[in-house]
Protein backbone atom coordinates (compact mmCIF):
# COMPACT_ATOMS: atom_id res chain seq x y z
CA UNK A 1 0.00 0.00 0.00
CA UNK A 2 1.16 2.98 -1.10
CA UNK A 3 -0.86 4.95 1.49
CA UNK A 4 1.12 4.29 4.01
CA UNK A 5 3.83 6.88 3.16
CA UNK A 6 2.27 9.48 3.57
CA UNK A 7 1.35 11.37 7.23
CA UNK A 8 -1.89 13.25 7.16
CA UNK A 9 -0.59 16.65 5.92
CA UNK A 10 0.57 15.28 2.53
CA UNK A 11 -2.57 14.81 1.11
CA UNK A 12 -3.52 17.70 -0.84
CA UNK A 13 -7.42 16.87 0.78
CA UNK A 14 -8.30 15.55 3.54
CA UNK A 15 -11.65 15.34 5.19
CA UNK A 16 -12.98 13.38 8.13
CA UNK A 17 -17.08 12.96 8.67
CA UNK A 18 -18.29 15.61 6.74
CA UNK A 19 -21.84 16.02 6.99
CA UNK A 20 -24.02 18.45 5.18
CA UNK A 21 -27.33 19.27 6.14
CA UNK A 22 -29.69 21.40 4.91
CA UNK A 23 -32.67 22.08 7.11
CA UNK A 24 -35.14 23.33 4.14
CA UNK A 25 -36.64 19.73 3.72
CA UNK A 26 -34.57 17.78 5.93
CA UNK A 27 -31.99 16.98 3.29
CA UNK A 28 -28.77 15.02 4.58
CA UNK A 29 -26.72 16.23 1.49
CA UNK A 30 -23.62 14.62 3.07
CA UNK A 31 -23.75 11.61 5.28
CA UNK A 32 -19.95 11.78 6.75
CA UNK A 33 -17.78 11.58 4.15
CA UNK A 34 -14.33 11.18 4.58
CA UNK A 35 -11.12 10.62 1.88
CA UNK A 36 -7.85 11.45 1.36
CA UNK A 37 -6.88 12.91 -1.72
CA UNK A 38 -2.97 12.04 -2.66
CA UNK A 39 -1.03 14.86 -4.26
CA UNK A 40 -0.48 14.96 -8.01
CA UNK A 41 -2.95 12.86 -9.02
CA UNK A 42 -6.38 12.66 -10.56
CA UNK A 43 -8.88 11.86 -7.54
CA UNK A 44 -12.90 11.26 -8.96
CA UNK A 45 -15.44 11.81 -7.41
CA UNK A 46 -18.68 9.47 -9.22
CA UNK A 47 -22.05 9.58 -8.35
CA UNK A 48 -25.41 10.32 -10.13
CA UNK A 49 -27.18 13.47 -10.00
CA UNK A 50 -28.26 14.41 -5.49
CA UNK A 51 -25.48 12.44 -4.63
CA UNK A 52 -23.76 15.23 -2.67
CA UNK A 53 -20.66 15.58 -5.50
CA UNK A 54 -20.98 19.01 -5.59
CA UNK A 55 -22.10 20.20 -2.74
CA UNK A 56 -18.31 18.15 -1.09
CA UNK A 57 -16.32 20.47 -3.98
CA UNK A 58 -18.61 23.53 -2.63
CA UNK A 59 -17.53 22.86 0.86
CA UNK A 60 -13.77 21.98 -0.07
CA UNK A 61 -13.69 25.06 -2.37
CA UNK A 62 -14.75 27.44 0.87
CA UNK A 63 -18.14 28.30 -0.71
CA UNK A 64 -19.73 26.52 1.96
CA UNK A 65 -19.52 25.18 5.37
CA UNK A 66 -20.06 21.94 6.38
CA UNK A 67 -22.62 20.86 9.40
CA UNK A 68 -19.69 19.13 10.70
CA UNK A 69 -16.72 17.54 10.15
CA UNK A 70 -13.10 18.51 9.49
CA UNK A 71 -11.88 19.20 5.87
CA UNK A 72 -8.43 20.31 5.32
CA UNK A 73 -6.97 21.46 1.84
CA UNK A 74 -3.32 21.52 1.01
CA UNK A 75 -3.11 21.78 4.93
CA UNK A 76 -5.43 24.46 5.65
CA UNK A 77 -8.91 24.34 7.62
CA UNK A 78 -11.10 25.14 4.99
CA UNK A 79 -13.75 26.90 7.97
CA UNK A 80 -10.56 28.59 10.19
CA UNK A 81 -8.50 29.29 7.41
CA UNK A 82 -10.47 29.92 4.37
CA UNK A 83 -8.92 32.10 2.68
CA UNK A 84 -5.71 30.12 3.01
CA UNK A 85 -7.22 27.55 1.07
CA UNK A 86 -8.59 30.13 -1.23
CA UNK A 87 -4.82 30.88 -2.40
CA UNK A 88 -4.55 27.58 -3.49
CA UNK A 89 -6.84 26.25 -5.25
CA UNK A 90 -8.67 26.66 -8.55
CA UNK A 91 -12.49 26.08 -9.17
CA UNK A 92 -13.83 25.19 -12.39
CA UNK A 93 -17.25 23.35 -13.46
CA UNK A 94 -19.89 22.20 -14.97
CA UNK A 95 -21.60 25.94 -15.38
CA UNK A 96 -18.81 27.69 -16.75
CA UNK A 97 -19.05 30.65 -14.58
CA UNK A 98 -17.49 32.90 -17.02
CA UNK A 99 -18.91 36.64 -17.53
CA UNK A 100 -20.29 36.18 -20.75
CA UNK A 101 -20.54 40.15 -21.39
CA UNK A 102 -16.27 40.14 -21.33
CA UNK A 103 -13.84 38.78 -23.76
CA UNK A 104 -11.85 35.16 -23.05
CA UNK A 105 -8.91 37.46 -22.00
CA UNK A 106 -10.97 40.19 -19.61
CA UNK A 107 -12.17 36.97 -18.20
CA UNK A 108 -9.04 35.66 -17.73
CA UNK A 109 -7.38 39.75 -16.75
CA UNK A 110 -10.18 39.57 -13.89
CA UNK A 111 -9.41 36.38 -12.19
CA UNK A 112 -5.80 36.95 -12.69
CA UNK A 113 -5.83 40.46 -11.00
CA UNK A 114 -8.83 38.75 -8.11
CA UNK A 115 -6.22 36.26 -7.45
CA UNK A 116 -3.74 39.24 -6.92
CA UNK A 117 -1.11 38.77 -9.53
CA UNK A 118 0.53 42.01 -10.83
CA UNK A 119 -0.94 43.28 -13.93
CA UNK A 120 2.29 42.54 -15.89
CA UNK A 121 2.15 38.74 -14.75
CA UNK A 122 -1.81 38.31 -15.76
CA UNK A 123 -1.34 40.28 -19.21
CA UNK A 124 1.01 37.51 -20.17
CA UNK A 125 -0.31 34.91 -18.05
CA UNK A 126 -3.82 35.24 -19.86
CA UNK A 127 -2.17 35.11 -22.97
CA UNK A 128 -0.13 32.38 -21.93
CA UNK A 129 -3.23 30.21 -21.04
CA UNK A 130 -5.29 31.47 -24.22
CA UNK A 131 -2.81 29.85 -26.36
CA UNK A 132 -2.49 26.64 -24.52
CA UNK A 133 -6.64 25.88 -24.95
CA UNK A 134 -6.27 27.05 -28.05
CA UNK A 135 -8.38 30.10 -27.79
CA UNK A 136 -5.71 32.44 -28.95
CA UNK A 137 -8.03 33.79 -32.10
CA UNK A 138 -11.05 33.52 -30.03
CA UNK A 139 -9.75 35.48 -26.83
CA UNK A 140 -10.16 39.31 -27.76
CA UNK A 141 -13.92 38.31 -29.01
CA UNK A 142 -16.94 38.45 -26.75
CA UNK A 143 -17.66 35.01 -25.22
CA UNK A 144 -21.26 35.22 -26.63
CA UNK A 145 -19.66 34.03 -29.79
CA UNK A 146 -18.14 31.16 -27.79
CA UNK A 147 -19.34 27.72 -28.16
CA UNK A 148 -20.07 24.89 -25.36
CA UNK A 149 -16.40 23.35 -25.41
CA UNK A 150 -14.57 26.83 -25.86
CA UNK A 151 -16.86 28.20 -22.70
CA UNK A 152 -15.80 25.40 -20.76
CA UNK A 153 -11.94 25.36 -21.85
CA UNK A 154 -12.03 28.72 -20.67
CA UNK A 155 -13.58 28.32 -17.26
CA UNK A 156 -10.73 25.41 -16.89
CA UNK A 157 -8.12 28.31 -17.70
CA UNK A 158 -9.59 31.00 -15.94
CA UNK A 159 -9.18 28.24 -12.79
CA UNK A 160 -5.63 28.37 -13.39
CA UNK A 161 -4.71 32.05 -14.02
CA UNK A 162 -3.07 31.77 -10.00
CA UNK A 163 -1.33 28.44 -11.13
CA UNK A 164 -3.34 26.97 -8.01
CA UNK A 165 -1.42 23.17 -7.02
CA UNK A 166 -5.55 22.11 -5.95
CA UNK A 167 -7.58 21.67 -8.94
CA UNK A 168 -11.32 21.37 -8.22
CA UNK A 169 -13.38 20.02 -11.34
CA UNK A 170 -17.05 19.60 -10.86
CA UNK A 171 -18.51 17.50 -14.10
CA UNK A 172 -16.22 19.81 -16.35
CA UNK A 173 -17.06 17.93 -19.15
CA UNK A 174 -20.85 17.01 -18.90
CA UNK A 175 -23.16 17.98 -21.60
CA UNK A 176 -19.84 18.41 -24.15
CA UNK A 177 -19.51 17.03 -27.08
CA UNK A 178 -17.34 13.73 -27.72
CA UNK A 179 -14.74 15.83 -29.19
CA UNK A 180 -14.94 18.84 -27.08
CA UNK A 181 -14.58 15.95 -24.19
CA UNK A 182 -11.75 14.23 -25.14
CA UNK A 183 -9.62 17.58 -25.88
CA UNK A 184 -10.82 18.67 -22.03
CA UNK A 185 -9.11 15.19 -20.74
CA UNK A 186 -6.30 15.88 -22.61
CA UNK A 187 -5.75 19.20 -21.00
CA UNK A 188 -6.43 17.53 -17.86
CA UNK A 189 -3.83 15.21 -18.32
CA UNK A 190 -1.67 17.66 -19.50
CA UNK A 191 -1.89 19.62 -15.84
CA UNK A 192 -1.28 16.11 -13.84
CA UNK A 193 2.08 16.04 -15.51
CA UNK A 194 3.24 19.42 -14.03
CA UNK A 195 2.44 18.06 -10.21
CA UNK A 196 -1.39 19.41 -10.29
CA UNK A 197 -3.63 17.66 -7.86
CA UNK A 198 -7.09 17.31 -9.30
CA UNK A 199 -10.32 16.64 -8.16
CA UNK A 200 -12.56 15.48 -10.19
CA UNK A 201 -16.45 14.91 -10.40
CA UNK A 202 -18.01 13.41 -12.57
CA UNK A 203 -21.39 11.24 -13.55
CA UNK A 204 -18.72 9.55 -16.22
CA UNK A 205 -17.70 5.77 -15.71
CA UNK A 206 -15.65 6.66 -18.92
CA UNK A 207 -14.36 9.94 -17.34
CA UNK A 208 -13.20 8.33 -14.33
CA UNK A 209 -11.51 5.34 -15.91
CA UNK A 210 -9.43 7.36 -18.31
CA UNK A 211 -8.77 10.17 -15.59
CA UNK A 212 -8.83 9.01 -12.02
CA UNK A 213 -5.95 7.06 -10.64
CA UNK A 214 -8.63 6.43 -7.16
CA UNK A 215 -12.14 7.04 -7.20
CA UNK A 216 -15.02 7.13 -4.62
CA UNK A 217 -18.34 6.38 -5.77
CA UNK A 218 -20.70 8.17 -3.70
CA UNK A 219 -24.46 8.01 -3.22
CA UNK A 220 -27.46 9.68 -1.06
CA UNK A 221 -24.07 11.49 0.66
CA UNK A 222 -22.37 8.56 1.38
CA UNK A 223 -19.35 6.77 0.31
CA UNK A 224 -20.31 3.34 -1.47
CA UNK A 225 -17.32 2.32 -2.95
CA UNK A 226 -13.30 3.55 -3.34
CA UNK A 227 -10.19 1.83 -5.00
CA UNK A 228 -8.69 2.14 -8.40
CA UNK A 229 -10.74 2.15 -11.14
CA UNK A 230 -9.54 -1.45 -11.86
CA UNK A 231 -10.98 -2.53 -8.86
CA UNK A 232 -14.07 -0.90 -9.08
CA UNK A 233 -14.21 -2.57 -12.65
CA UNK A 234 -13.21 -5.83 -11.00
CA UNK A 235 -15.96 -5.55 -8.45
CA UNK A 236 -18.42 -4.88 -11.08
CA UNK A 237 -17.28 -7.10 -14.14
CA UNK A 238 -15.90 -5.44 -17.13
CA UNK A 239 -18.64 -6.10 -19.37
CA UNK A 240 -22.38 -6.31 -19.78
CA UNK A 241 -23.92 -9.01 -20.98
CA UNK A 242 -27.59 -8.16 -22.32
CA UNK A 243 -29.96 -11.06 -23.48
CA UNK A 244 -33.28 -10.24 -25.18
CA UNK A 245 -35.80 -12.96 -24.91
CA UNK A 246 -38.90 -13.69 -26.53
CA UNK A 247 -40.98 -13.59 -23.42
CA UNK A 248 -41.24 -12.26 -19.88
CA UNK A 249 -41.80 -16.25 -18.99
CA UNK A 250 -38.63 -16.91 -20.99
CA UNK A 251 -36.72 -13.81 -19.21
CA UNK A 252 -37.53 -14.83 -15.81
CA UNK A 253 -36.43 -19.00 -16.57
CA UNK A 254 -33.40 -17.26 -18.62
CA UNK A 255 -32.50 -14.75 -15.76
CA UNK A 256 -32.45 -18.37 -13.37
CA UNK A 257 -30.17 -19.89 -15.54
CA UNK A 258 -27.35 -17.71 -15.85
CA UNK A 259 -27.44 -15.92 -12.63
CA UNK A 260 -24.51 -17.52 -11.16
CA UNK A 261 -22.08 -16.08 -14.31
CA UNK A 262 -22.06 -12.79 -12.47
CA UNK A 263 -21.00 -11.90 -8.43
CA UNK A 264 -23.87 -9.57 -8.52
CA UNK A 265 -27.23 -9.98 -9.49
CA UNK A 266 -29.04 -10.36 -12.73
CA UNK A 267 -30.98 -7.38 -13.97
CA UNK A 268 -34.28 -7.78 -15.45
CA UNK A 269 -36.04 -5.25 -17.37
CA UNK A 270 -39.10 -6.56 -19.53
CA UNK A 271 -38.03 -9.00 -21.35
CA UNK A 272 -34.16 -7.78 -21.10
CA UNK A 273 -31.99 -9.31 -18.94
CA UNK A 274 -28.38 -7.80 -17.72
CA UNK A 275 -25.20 -9.39 -15.77
CA UNK A 276 -22.16 -7.69 -15.48
CA UNK A 277 -19.50 -10.21 -16.24
CA UNK A 278 -15.39 -10.09 -16.70
CA UNK A 279 -15.18 -12.48 -19.31
CA UNK A 280 -17.87 -11.31 -21.70
CA UNK A 281 -17.51 -13.78 -25.11
CA UNK A 282 -16.76 -16.86 -22.92
CA UNK A 283 -19.49 -16.08 -20.72
CA UNK A 284 -21.66 -15.41 -23.83
CA UNK A 285 -21.15 -18.52 -25.22
CA UNK A 286 -21.71 -20.56 -22.08
CA UNK A 287 -25.23 -18.27 -21.79
CA UNK A 288 -26.25 -19.42 -25.16
CA UNK A 289 -25.66 -23.06 -24.12
CA UNK A 290 -27.50 -23.15 -20.83
CA UNK A 291 -29.97 -21.32 -22.76
CA UNK A 292 -29.97 -23.52 -26.47
CA UNK A 293 -30.03 -26.39 -23.97
CA UNK A 294 -33.32 -25.41 -22.12
CA UNK A 295 -34.78 -24.68 -25.91
CA UNK A 296 -35.72 -21.30 -25.09
CA UNK A 297 -35.71 -18.83 -28.23
CA UNK A 298 -33.62 -15.62 -27.74
CA UNK A 299 -34.23 -12.54 -29.70
CA UNK A 300 -30.95 -10.63 -28.77
CA UNK A 301 -27.69 -10.57 -27.73
CA UNK A 302 -25.55 -7.91 -26.95
CA UNK A 303 -22.04 -7.40 -24.78
CA UNK A 304 -21.53 -3.74 -23.80
CA UNK A 305 -18.94 -1.68 -21.49
CA UNK A 306 -20.71 -0.88 -18.42
CA UNK A 307 -22.54 2.37 -17.58
CA UNK A 308 -22.89 3.93 -13.80
CA UNK A 309 -25.92 2.32 -13.78
CA UNK A 310 -24.69 -1.05 -14.03
CA UNK A 311 -22.25 0.31 -11.23
CA UNK A 312 -24.89 1.24 -8.97
CA UNK A 313 -26.55 -1.74 -9.68
CA UNK A 314 -23.71 -3.88 -8.82
CA UNK A 315 -22.78 -1.69 -5.51
CA UNK A 316 -26.34 -1.40 -4.13
CA UNK A 317 -28.84 -3.97 -5.74
CA UNK A 318 -30.28 -0.83 -7.02
CA UNK A 319 -30.27 1.55 -9.71
CA UNK A 320 -28.79 4.93 -9.53
CA UNK A 321 -31.98 6.73 -8.15
CA UNK A 322 -31.97 10.42 -9.62
CA UNK A 323 -32.77 12.41 -6.73
CA UNK A 324 -32.00 16.08 -7.25
CA UNK A 325 -31.36 17.78 -4.49
CA UNK A 326 -31.24 21.43 -5.40
CA UNK A 327 -30.28 22.94 -1.59
CA UNK A 328 -26.72 22.74 -2.76
CA UNK A 329 -26.40 24.56 -6.25
CA UNK A 330 -26.85 28.41 -6.58
CA UNK A 331 -29.22 30.31 -6.61
CA UNK A 332 -31.79 30.33 -10.15
CA UNK A 333 -30.12 26.69 -11.17
CA UNK A 334 -32.65 23.87 -11.21
CA UNK A 335 -30.40 20.96 -12.44
CA UNK A 336 -27.37 21.01 -10.33
CA UNK A 337 -26.95 18.36 -7.75
CA UNK B 1 -6.52 45.92 8.48
CA UNK B 2 -2.95 45.69 7.75
CA UNK B 3 -2.36 47.83 4.74
CA UNK B 4 -1.53 45.80 2.15
CA UNK B 5 -5.14 43.70 2.86
CA UNK B 6 -6.63 47.67 2.62
CA UNK B 7 -4.39 47.81 -0.71
CA UNK B 8 -5.53 44.70 -2.13
CA UNK B 9 -9.33 45.51 -1.06
CA UNK B 10 -9.44 48.46 -3.54
CA UNK B 11 -7.41 46.66 -5.97
CA UNK B 12 -10.50 43.78 -5.71
CA UNK B 13 -13.29 47.22 -5.58
CA UNK B 14 -11.85 48.67 -8.44
CA UNK B 15 -11.58 45.10 -10.23
CA UNK B 16 -14.96 44.47 -9.88
CA UNK B 17 -15.83 48.03 -10.61
CA UNK B 18 -14.16 47.97 -14.11
CA UNK B 19 -15.27 44.44 -15.05
CA UNK B 20 -19.28 45.86 -14.72
CA UNK B 21 -18.04 48.82 -16.69
CA UNK B 22 -17.28 46.82 -19.46
CA UNK B 23 -20.64 44.67 -19.00
CA UNK B 24 -22.42 48.03 -19.68
CA UNK B 25 -20.61 49.08 -22.32
CA UNK B 26 -20.95 46.02 -23.89
CA UNK B 27 -24.41 45.85 -23.85
CA UNK B 28 -25.61 48.98 -23.88
CA UNK B 29 -29.31 48.43 -24.34
CA UNK B 30 -29.39 48.95 -19.91
CA UNK B 31 -28.22 52.33 -20.37
CA UNK B 32 -29.98 53.17 -23.49
CA UNK B 33 -33.53 52.60 -21.64
CA UNK B 34 -32.10 53.75 -18.33
CA UNK B 35 -31.80 57.24 -20.09
CA UNK B 36 -34.90 56.75 -22.25
CA UNK B 37 -37.34 56.48 -19.52
CA UNK B 38 -35.79 59.86 -17.79
CA UNK B 39 -36.24 61.51 -21.54
CA UNK B 40 -40.04 60.75 -21.26
CA UNK B 41 -40.37 61.78 -17.82
CA UNK B 42 -39.06 65.30 -18.85
CA UNK B 43 -41.22 65.36 -21.90
CA UNK B 44 -44.82 63.85 -20.17
CA UNK B 45 -43.99 67.00 -17.45
CA UNK B 46 -42.87 69.75 -19.19
CA UNK B 47 -45.20 69.31 -22.06
CA UNK B 48 -48.32 67.20 -20.52
CA UNK B 49 -48.73 67.85 -17.31
CA UNK B 50 -46.36 71.16 -17.68
CA UNK B 51 -48.33 72.79 -20.20
CA UNK B 52 -50.28 74.93 -17.43
CA UNK B 53 -51.86 71.71 -15.38
CA UNK B 54 -49.00 72.42 -12.81
CA UNK B 55 -48.72 75.93 -11.59
CA UNK B 56 -45.17 77.14 -9.55
CA UNK B 57 -44.45 79.90 -8.29
CA UNK B 58 -41.03 80.31 -8.95
CA UNK B 59 -38.80 82.30 -12.07
CA UNK B 60 -38.52 80.82 -15.00
CA UNK B 61 -41.64 78.53 -14.84
CA UNK B 62 -42.28 75.11 -14.20
CA UNK B 63 -39.25 73.91 -16.55
CA UNK B 64 -36.92 75.18 -13.58
CA UNK B 65 -38.86 73.95 -10.93
CA UNK B 66 -38.80 70.18 -13.33
CA UNK B 67 -35.44 69.65 -14.08
CA UNK B 68 -34.06 69.23 -10.97
CA UNK B 69 -36.80 66.91 -9.09
CA UNK B 70 -36.68 64.93 -12.71
CA UNK B 71 -32.67 64.39 -12.10
CA UNK B 72 -32.92 63.51 -8.46
CA UNK B 73 -35.40 61.04 -9.39
CA UNK B 74 -33.16 59.35 -12.28
CA UNK B 75 -30.29 59.06 -9.88
CA UNK B 76 -32.82 57.72 -7.45
CA UNK B 77 -34.12 55.09 -10.17
CA UNK B 78 -29.99 54.36 -11.40
CA UNK B 79 -29.54 53.10 -7.74
CA UNK B 80 -31.90 49.94 -8.46
CA UNK B 81 -29.50 49.36 -11.12
CA UNK B 82 -27.63 47.91 -7.55
CA UNK B 83 -29.90 45.50 -6.62
CA UNK B 84 -30.42 44.46 -10.38
CA UNK B 85 -26.82 43.89 -11.30
CA UNK B 86 -25.70 42.11 -7.90
CA UNK B 87 -29.22 39.30 -8.21
CA UNK B 88 -27.89 38.79 -11.85
CA UNK B 89 -24.26 37.74 -10.60
CA UNK B 90 -26.06 35.71 -8.29
CA UNK B 91 -27.95 33.80 -10.43
CA UNK B 92 -25.32 33.38 -13.21
CA UNK B 93 -23.00 31.71 -10.43
CA UNK B 94 -20.44 34.22 -10.50
CA UNK B 95 -20.46 35.66 -7.00
CA UNK B 96 -19.96 31.84 -6.21
CA UNK B 97 -16.85 31.59 -8.49
CA UNK B 98 -15.09 34.61 -6.84
CA UNK B 99 -16.51 33.14 -3.48
CA UNK B 100 -13.38 30.60 -4.02
CA UNK B 101 -11.06 33.28 -5.21
CA UNK B 102 -8.72 35.12 -2.01
CA UNK B 103 -10.80 38.57 -2.81
CA UNK B 104 -11.82 41.13 -0.18
CA UNK B 105 -15.61 39.61 -0.10
CA UNK B 106 -17.08 43.39 0.74
CA UNK B 107 -14.97 44.49 -2.84
CA UNK B 108 -18.15 42.43 -4.84
CA UNK B 109 -20.73 45.23 -2.95
CA UNK B 110 -18.45 47.97 -3.35
CA UNK B 111 -17.48 47.56 -6.75
CA UNK B 112 -21.27 47.47 -7.76
CA UNK B 113 -21.63 50.20 -5.86
CA UNK B 114 -18.84 52.12 -7.52
CA UNK B 115 -19.88 51.35 -10.85
CA UNK B 116 -23.56 52.06 -10.60
CA UNK B 117 -22.27 56.08 -8.82
CA UNK B 118 -20.50 56.21 -12.73
CA UNK B 119 -23.59 54.92 -14.23
CA UNK B 120 -25.95 57.36 -12.59
CA UNK B 121 -22.72 59.93 -13.22
CA UNK B 122 -23.37 59.12 -17.14
CA UNK B 123 -26.93 58.84 -17.35
CA UNK B 124 -26.91 62.65 -15.07
CA UNK B 125 -24.61 64.26 -17.69
CA UNK B 126 -27.27 63.25 -20.58
CA UNK B 127 -30.42 64.43 -18.61
CA UNK B 128 -28.62 67.82 -17.81
CA UNK B 129 -27.84 68.22 -21.72
CA UNK B 130 -32.02 66.97 -22.45
CA UNK B 131 -33.09 69.47 -19.73
CA UNK B 132 -31.30 72.30 -21.18
CA UNK B 133 -32.71 71.66 -24.65
CA UNK B 134 -36.02 71.89 -23.40
CA UNK B 135 -35.75 74.90 -21.79
CA UNK B 136 -33.99 74.35 -18.58
CA UNK B 137 -32.01 77.66 -17.67
CA UNK B 138 -30.90 77.42 -13.88
CA UNK B 139 -29.51 80.68 -12.48
CA UNK B 140 -26.73 79.04 -9.71
CA UNK B 141 -23.81 79.01 -11.74
CA UNK B 142 -22.22 76.08 -12.97
CA UNK B 143 -20.27 75.44 -9.10
CA UNK B 144 -23.49 75.17 -7.41
CA UNK B 145 -24.63 73.06 -10.40
CA UNK B 146 -21.74 70.53 -10.14
CA UNK B 147 -22.42 71.05 -6.20
CA UNK B 148 -26.36 70.17 -6.76
CA UNK B 149 -25.52 66.41 -8.80
CA UNK B 150 -22.56 65.44 -6.18
CA UNK B 151 -25.23 65.90 -3.30
CA UNK B 152 -27.88 63.74 -5.67
CA UNK B 153 -25.08 61.20 -6.82
CA UNK B 154 -23.77 61.06 -2.91
CA UNK B 155 -27.57 60.60 -1.69
CA UNK B 156 -28.56 58.02 -4.86
CA UNK B 157 -24.88 56.12 -4.00
CA UNK B 158 -26.45 55.47 -0.23
CA UNK B 159 -29.47 53.88 -1.52
CA UNK B 160 -27.42 51.69 -3.84
CA UNK B 161 -26.34 49.86 -0.56
CA UNK B 162 -29.97 49.26 0.41
CA UNK B 163 -31.11 48.48 -3.05
CA UNK B 164 -28.19 45.91 -2.79
CA UNK B 165 -29.96 44.23 0.43
CA UNK B 166 -32.82 43.81 -2.33
CA UNK B 167 -30.79 42.18 -4.94
CA UNK B 168 -29.34 39.68 -2.48
CA UNK B 169 -32.54 38.20 -1.65
CA UNK B 170 -34.48 38.80 -4.42
CA UNK B 171 -34.71 35.20 -6.40
CA UNK B 172 -33.55 37.03 -9.57
CA UNK B 173 -32.73 40.10 -11.36
CA UNK B 174 -36.60 40.83 -12.93
CA UNK B 175 -38.16 40.28 -8.80
CA UNK B 176 -35.21 42.63 -7.60
CA UNK B 177 -36.40 45.14 -9.85
CA UNK B 178 -39.78 44.43 -9.33
CA UNK B 179 -39.43 44.50 -5.25
CA UNK B 180 -37.80 47.74 -5.64
CA UNK B 181 -41.01 49.61 -7.29
CA UNK B 182 -42.95 49.86 -3.89
CA UNK B 183 -40.17 51.67 -2.38
CA UNK B 184 -39.21 54.06 -4.81
CA UNK B 185 -42.50 54.95 -5.96
CA UNK B 186 -43.81 56.92 -2.95
CA UNK B 187 -40.25 58.15 -2.69
CA UNK B 188 -40.13 59.75 -5.97
CA UNK B 189 -44.17 60.83 -6.56
CA UNK B 190 -45.20 61.75 -3.12
CA UNK B 191 -42.60 64.53 -2.70
CA UNK B 192 -41.39 67.19 -4.11
CA UNK B 193 -40.28 66.32 -7.32
CA UNK B 194 -43.06 67.28 -10.27
CA UNK B 195 -45.56 68.78 -7.76
CA UNK B 196 -45.02 71.47 -4.64
CA UNK B 197 -45.73 69.93 -1.56
CA UNK B 198 -48.42 72.57 -0.83
CA UNK B 199 -50.29 71.14 -3.49
CA UNK B 200 -51.36 67.88 -2.13
CA UNK B 201 -54.07 66.43 0.76
CA UNK B 202 -52.84 68.13 3.90
CA UNK B 203 -52.55 64.13 5.46
CA UNK B 204 -49.43 63.42 2.66
CA UNK B 205 -48.02 66.65 3.64
CA UNK B 206 -46.31 65.40 6.51
CA UNK B 207 -45.14 62.52 4.60
CA UNK B 208 -44.00 64.60 1.26
CA UNK B 209 -42.72 67.05 3.29
CA UNK B 210 -40.31 66.04 5.58
CA UNK B 211 -39.15 62.99 3.51
CA UNK B 212 -35.22 62.89 2.00
CA UNK B 213 -36.20 62.65 -1.38
CA UNK B 214 -37.86 65.99 -0.58
CA UNK B 215 -35.31 67.36 1.07
CA UNK B 216 -32.27 66.23 -1.97
CA UNK B 217 -34.99 67.41 -3.95
CA UNK B 218 -34.82 71.16 -2.38
CA UNK B 219 -30.78 71.20 -1.82
CA UNK B 220 -30.43 70.64 -5.22
CA UNK B 221 -33.22 72.58 -6.65
CA UNK B 222 -31.97 75.77 -5.02
CA UNK B 223 -28.08 75.39 -5.41
CA UNK B 224 -29.14 74.76 -9.33
CA UNK B 225 -31.27 77.85 -9.24
CA UNK B 226 -29.82 79.69 -7.27
CA UNK B 227 -32.23 80.48 -4.18
CA UNK B 228 -31.56 79.91 -0.67
CA UNK B 229 -30.61 76.89 0.28
CA UNK B 230 -31.59 77.01 4.12
CA UNK B 231 -30.80 73.72 6.27
CA UNK B 232 -31.62 71.86 3.35
CA UNK B 233 -28.20 70.95 2.27
CA UNK B 234 -27.18 69.77 5.58
CA UNK B 235 -30.43 67.70 6.13
CA UNK B 236 -29.95 65.86 2.63
CA UNK B 237 -26.52 65.23 3.98
CA UNK B 238 -27.17 63.76 7.07
CA UNK B 239 -30.21 61.69 5.21
CA UNK B 240 -27.66 60.27 2.82
CA UNK B 241 -24.94 59.60 5.58
CA UNK B 242 -27.95 57.88 8.32
CA UNK B 243 -29.09 55.75 5.25
CA UNK B 244 -25.16 54.38 4.58
CA UNK B 245 -24.95 53.96 8.23
CA UNK B 246 -28.29 51.88 8.98
CA UNK B 247 -28.27 50.13 5.49
CA UNK B 248 -24.90 49.18 4.80
CA UNK B 249 -24.01 47.21 7.92
CA UNK B 250 -27.46 44.86 7.11
CA UNK B 251 -26.49 44.30 3.83
CA UNK B 252 -22.74 43.23 4.33
CA UNK B 253 -24.08 41.07 7.23
CA UNK B 254 -26.89 39.71 4.43
CA UNK B 255 -23.96 39.22 2.20
CA UNK B 256 -21.38 36.92 4.31
CA UNK B 257 -24.64 35.27 5.44
CA UNK B 258 -26.05 34.93 1.98
CA UNK B 259 -23.41 33.69 -0.14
Amino acid sequence: MTISLYTVSDYAVSCTDIVKTYPKGNVRALDGVSLNVPRGQVFGLLGPNGSGKTTMVRILATILAPTSGLATVNGFDVVKQAKKVRETIGLAGQYATVDPNLTGYENLYMIGRLNHLEKAVVRQRATELLEQFNLTDAGHRSLKTYSGGMRRRLDLAAALVGRPPILFLDEPTTGLDPQSRQDLWGAIEGLVETGVTVLLTTQYLEEADRLAKQLVVLEKGKIIAEGTPAQLKARLGTTVLALTFHSLDDAARGAALIADLSDSPANRDGTVVEITVNSGPRTAAEALRRIDAQQIALDGLALREPSLDDVFLSLTGHKAEDVVVDTAAPRGRKDRS
Amino acid sequence: MKFSSLKWAINDSMTMAKRNILALVRVPTSLVFAVLQPIMFVLLFRYVFGGGAIQVNIPGGYVNYLIPGILVQTTIFGSVSTAIGLAEDLEKGLIERLRALPIARMAVLTGRTISDLLRNLMILIVITGIGFAVGFRPGGGPLHYVEASAIMLAFAYCLSWGFAYIGLIAPNAEAAQAMTFPLIFPLTFASGIFVQVSSMPSWLQGFAGNQPVTMVTKAVRSLMLGTPVGNTLWVSLAWSIGVLLVLAPLTVAKFRRAT
